[in-house]
């Protein structure tokens, strides 16, 4: 039994990219969150910023809301832009 | 061996039978030691800690610990030019040998207790190296210098878990105090005066261990009111690791430690 909240923790591996979710850990207040998500995710350098958030604080999508929310764009390839040509100098597209 | 009894509640009375070694290498050796054997006690810790989170947290502080063990023993072995190198050091001396002080090899007790040693010491041990990234000695201000990154947050993980256990519920703030009057008779030795480092002072090789006194209490002491916690005043103090002389728990922790290499000298993974 472990009576402290849970935390889900986000890792920024370096400037310029986005907070990645990389898992959840318990803690007894948001200061020892961050604490432990150091120690637990980024002790082999994964980081420069990690952000801790109350796992009851987040709202997720439904299960059985998968059809309706996930299935309607398996048939729209004009989404994606593979009609296009790429030029050569433009890079992360 | 008849040495006198020392003054009444110490153990400096001990006659010593610590090998003499040349001052600079003591000197660092204790540094080492300290590190080494501090190390060693949290890594026994790891899958017996009140959580997972912890249970890693207290083996990462073990391994900076051991880490900075590493380059001060292997140091020592250079200034010593015995051709000792850091095993040989860590897995090869006797109790006597070891100058570290008694507060690091004291048991882990409880977490509150754990959590007592590591405030007094990390505190003691970020004074200690703030001061030596000043070291006329090139090398141990190099280590001082990246060691001080890994204390300052040793320090900053006891002060969160000591707020919260002393100004928490009524038996963690019961075990906290209990931990604190556990550790503090070992407090005062960090900062004894200690021949080795005497010698050393006036040519900024060495601190001088009494200049830490005022700065680890100017850090140690809101933390405990913040915590609601007292200062313990403790009727004894332990005194004389810097000489070799140790409370009855080195051994054990030794005995643990050098077993494997004593067994199998040279054994390797």
């Amino acid at each position: 039994m472990n009576p402290e909240p849970l935390w889900e923790v986000f890792v920024r591996s370096r400037r310029g990219l986005s907070h990645i979710h990389v898992g959840s850990l318990h803690a007894p207040d948001a200061e020892m969150a961050v604490r432990n998500a150091r120690d637990v995710y980024t002790r082999r350098q994964e980081g420069v910023s990690i952000w801790v958030v109350p796992a009851g604080a987040i709202t997720a999508s439904s299960p059985d809301e998968k059809d309706s929310f996930f299935d309607p764009a398996g048939d729209k390839v004009y989404r994606h832009p593979t009609f296009y040509d790429i030029p050569d100098e433009v890079r992360h597209l | 061996m008849t040495g006198h009894p020392g003054p009444p509640g110490t153990w400096d009375g001990r006659s010593s039978g610590a090998t003499a070694l040349e001052p600079r290498m003591a000197y660092v050796l204790g540094l080492g030691d300290d590190a080494l054997v501090l190390a060693h006690r949290l890594g026994e810790w790891i899958a017996a800690a009140p959580q997972i989170e912890e249970d890693i947290a207290l083996a990462n502080i073990g391994l900076d610990l051991l880490g900075q063990a590493r380059n001060l023993l292997t140091y020592a072995g250079e200034l010593e030019g015995a051709g000792r190198d850091e095993d040989a050091l860590a897995y090869l001396r006797d109790e006597r040998d070891f100058r570290n002080l008694q507060i690091v090899e004291r048991p882990n007790g409880d977490f509150a207790v754990t959590i007592a040693r590591q405030l007094a010491f990390s505190a003691y041990q970020y004074e200690l190296y703030d001061r030596l990234r000043d070291s006329a000695d090139a090398t141990l201000a190099a280590v001082a210098a990246k060691a001080i990154k890994e204390v300052a947050y040793h320090r900053d993980h006891a002060t969160q878990w000591t707020l919260r256990l002393g100004d928490g519920t009524d038996e963690s703030h019961r075990r906290m105090q209990a931990g604190l009057e556990q550790i503090w008779p070992y407090v005062e030795e960090m900062f004894d005066p200690d021949p080795v480092s005497t010698g050393l002072v006036p040519q900024r090789l060495a601190v001088d261990p009494g200049e830490l006194r005022e700065p680890w209490t100017a850090y140690v002491r809101p933390v405990l009111t913040e915590a609601t916690l007292a200062v313990p005043e403790p009727a004894f103090h332990g005194r004389g690791g810097r000489r070799g002389v140790h409370t009855e728990a080195l051994g054990y922790v030794l005995a643990e430690m050098q077993h494997l290499h004593r067994a199998h000298p040279g054994a390797r993974w």
